[in-house]
């Protein structure tokens, strides 16, 4: 590696800092969580994590964390997709799939509307509280 | 594409003895193994600082905190947590059993610390410069070299309060500016990483977790004074360190941050290690210098200060590893927020090595004016073993003991010394009701007895003699003039010894004759130990109603000294005791008393 130049500098460290973004939770304002029981990843929820990864660092949001979880028990609706943000209500999406995911994040975490097709309506409280914590 | 996953191993001294290179094998082995390897990136990271539960895994961004992880349990967290996303609860770190997985941050070993100077151990690998940089790494030193004049940086370290931390707190931007404003045609930046004190790893961790941070501060200095050229010295017991000191300057180099026309500019600076042998004197910053010079390390007098004339007659700024590690930070985010923190005459933070009998002992950041009994009892989790506080030694063998009526007196340098104690580089060793002040006396007398370099008379002869006293004191052969005897020399030495060594040496005795006169008393007039330590005052024997005869003093034994038949009385043979206390420990009838 040649030596840096301050402009050299600057881009490197705005370079790592988006890589490492991911790792801190500091400063988020949203979280996704995905089901990644057997079922989840059985029903693909693998790719749907790799479509967040893809989609938000396209949109370049580095602002929401995701995490992923264990069985919710809405193994029926598999691959299911929780979305904790700041200012907008709790949501469970299910059955979700690349597609979707990728729209969740236009559309819910980039302009702040509710995916409204694909939300699991209404789960029990009870699932919803313990989910992902 | 980025990683789902960040499995951080603690890869500090601590952890790696703790099998923690192993676990961080075995993770690697799991994770190929499971086919994880572009989902999970494992990253070797510096020191926790939550000792005590190592070795530490930490998972992110979920902030799972895992403790006591062993190599075996590395399959289950790959093929639980990364694979199927489910928390392996039972080595989840759990404060009380009632609670559910805290996150690391709500931890109350965490809670209530500042890490500055440990901002980023144990959050990135310390042998990935990228990792650092994207940390705000060398943006300091880009702000100094191409927003500021050297006038600037140094006003601003001295705006922000900053004063050393190995010891004896002077100011360092006073310290800068001696070196700035004497003319010369060399300059050196060194960096005391001779950590002595018995029990203190702060600068050990600094060094491992965040190599590039020192790098950084002591370019930033060298640019600020005018130097072209720096010196880390670190002892040679320190080899991980070292290795990793070694790997952050060949990345720096590579990067043309250290060496010649650093960022392009006209400014060059480099840096060389040299390894210190391990004596203690060698941390006294004349010593230390004589001794990077190729020289015996012995102390000369100061003035003139290295400051002036150091290295090779040359102006030299020398500072700890712990006061370089606050520089990049005070540069970027102003004097003004660092002296924020802190108390009036005392600003930042201060890192302590917490050891003894503890619950939580490890490596905390506070606040300066943060009281003893916050450290103890919120951080540290109180006494092991739920027994009584007695005292906490602070200041290692320079230091003194703080004592129970100043738990709640706010800790900075100056409050420090008013109690007869020192900041020193920040060791702090809790002691419990079974501790002897006397025994843990003697073990700091011997070590800076053992330690003295001989040159100058008060400390070379005036410690020994307090040495030969505090040993005949414990062995019950004290005399009723004795105190007083320690009291007089040790303040000739304080008064007439070359260096801090000697200077510093009487303290732990004088602090502890203050404040615990009466244990003395009761060794030399009594012949006795409070504590039961001492092991020439302390006899055992057995209670003649207590004994139902049940041998199990005898069979614990080791010099089958204990007589006696089965369901009848024992006997402890006074001449062939070695008072090890193993019947006491072993008698479930109370029936072994000690005194």
């Amino acid at each position: 590696m040649a030596k840096l130049t301050l402009n050299d500098l600057r881009k490197l460290r705005d370079e790592t800092k988006r890589n490492m973004s991911q790792r801190s939770t500091e400063g988020k304002r949203a979280e996704v969580v995905i089901g990644m029981g057997t079922c989840g990843i059985a029903a693909g929820a693998k790719a749907v994590f790799d479509a967040f990864l893809d989609e938000m660092s396209k949109a370049g949001i580095e602002d929401v964390t995701i995490k992923q979880t264990g069985c919710m028990g809405l193994c029926f609706s598999e691959p299911t997709v929780e979305v904790i943000c700041n200012d907008m209500p709790h949501v469970v999406y299910g059955n979700v799939d690349d597609k979707t995911a990728r729209r969740i994040v236009r559309e819910h975490l980039a302009g702040k509307a509710l995916v409204s097709d694909h939300i699991f309506d209404k789960p029990s409280t009870d699932i919803i509280k313990n989910a992902g914590k | 594409m980025a990683y789902k996953n960040y499995i951080l191993v603690c890869a500090g001294t601590a952890c790696e003895s703790n099998k923690g290179k192993a676990l961080y094998e075995a993770l690697e082995k799991e994770i190929k193994a499971a086919g994880v390897d572009a989902e999970a990136q494992l990253v070797k990271t510096g020191c926790f600082g939550f000792c005590e539960q190592g070795p530490i895994v930490k998972i992110l961004p979920d902030e799972s905190f895992y403790v006591k992880v062993g190599p075996k349990d590395a399959h289950e967290i790959i093929a639980e947590h990364i694979v199927k996303g489910r928390k392996v609860e039972r080595l989840l770190y759990k404060e009380n059993k009632a609670e559910n997985d805290p996150r690391s941050n709500d931890i109350s070993f965490y809670r209530k610390q500042l890490r500055i100077v440990l901002r980023n151990c144990a959050v990135i690998n310390p042998e990935i410069i990228d990792e650092y940089i994207a940390r705000d790494g060398y943006a300091a030193l880009e702000k100094a070299l191409f927003d500021m004049t050297p006038d600037s940086v140094v006003k601003e370290v001295s705006d922000s309060g900053l004063r050393g931390r190995g010891g004896a707190g002077f100011p360092t931007g006073r310290k800068w500016l001696f070196t700035k404003n004497t003319p010369a045609d060399q300059k050196y930046i060194v960096c005391n990483a001779d950590e002595g004190d018995p029990g203190a790893y702060m600068d050990r961790s600094v060094l491992e977790g965040d190599p590039h941070s020192v790098l950084e501060a002591m370019t930033i200095a060298g640019y600020a004074v005018g130097a072209s050229k720096g010196f880390i010295y670190i002892r040679a017991e320190y080899p991980l360190a070292i290795e990793r000191l070694n790997t952050a300057m060949a990345q720096s180099r590579e990067y043309g941050l250290l060496g010649e026309k650093i960022l392009g500019t006209d400014f060059s600076f480099d840096i060389e290690i040299r390894l210190g042998a391990g004596a203690f004197v060698c941390g006294e910053e004349t010593a230390l210098l004589a001794s990077i010079e190729g020289n015996r390390g012995m102390p000369v007098p100061r003035p003139p200060f290295p400051a002036v004339k150091g290295l090779w007659g040359k102006p030299t700024v020398i500072n700890n590893v712990e006061t370089y590690a606050n520089i990049p930070v005070i540069l970027l985010k102003g004097a003004k927020w660092f002296s924020s923190i802190g108390t009036e005459t005392s600003k930042g933070t201060k890192v302590f090595a917490l050891t003894g009998k503890i619950n939580n002992s490890g490596l905390i950041e506070v606040p300066m004016g943060t009281t003893l009994r916050d450290i103890i009892y919120d951080i540290g989790g109180g006494i092991a073993n739920g027994k009584k506080f007695k005292a906490a030694q602070t200041g290692g063998p320079s230091g003194g003991c703080i004592t129970e009526e100043f738990l709640d007196t706010p800790i900075d340098y100056e409050t420090l010394q008013a109690i007869g104690s020192m900041m020193g580089s920040g060791g702090m060793i809790v002691m419990d009701e079974d501790d002897c002040m006397i025994d843990v006396t003697k073990f700091y007398l011997e070590f800076t007895v053992d330690e003295s370099c001989g040159k100058c008379a008060p400390c070379r002869i005036g410690g020994r003699t307090c040495y030969n006293i505090l040993d005949r004191i414990s062995k019950g052969k004290g005399q009723p003039d004795d105190l007083q005897k320690l009291k007089d020399i040790g303040h000739s030495m304080r008064k007439a010894s070359l260096c801090g060594l000697g200077q510093t040496a009487p303290n732990p005795f004088m602090s502890t004759m203050k404040y615990f006169e009466e244990e003395y008393r009761a060794h030399i007039e009594d012949k006795k130990c409070p504590a039961g330590k001492c092991k020439d005052l302390l006899s055992y024997s057995i209670d003649e109603v207590k004994c139902v005869g049940c041998t199990a003093c005898a069979r614990k034994c080791p010099v089958s000294c204990i007589s006696g038949e089965v369901k009848k009385l024992h006997v402890i043979d006074q001449s062939k005791c070695i008072k090890c206390g193993q019947c006491f420990t072993a008698c479930k009838f109370d029936a072994v008393k000690k005194g």
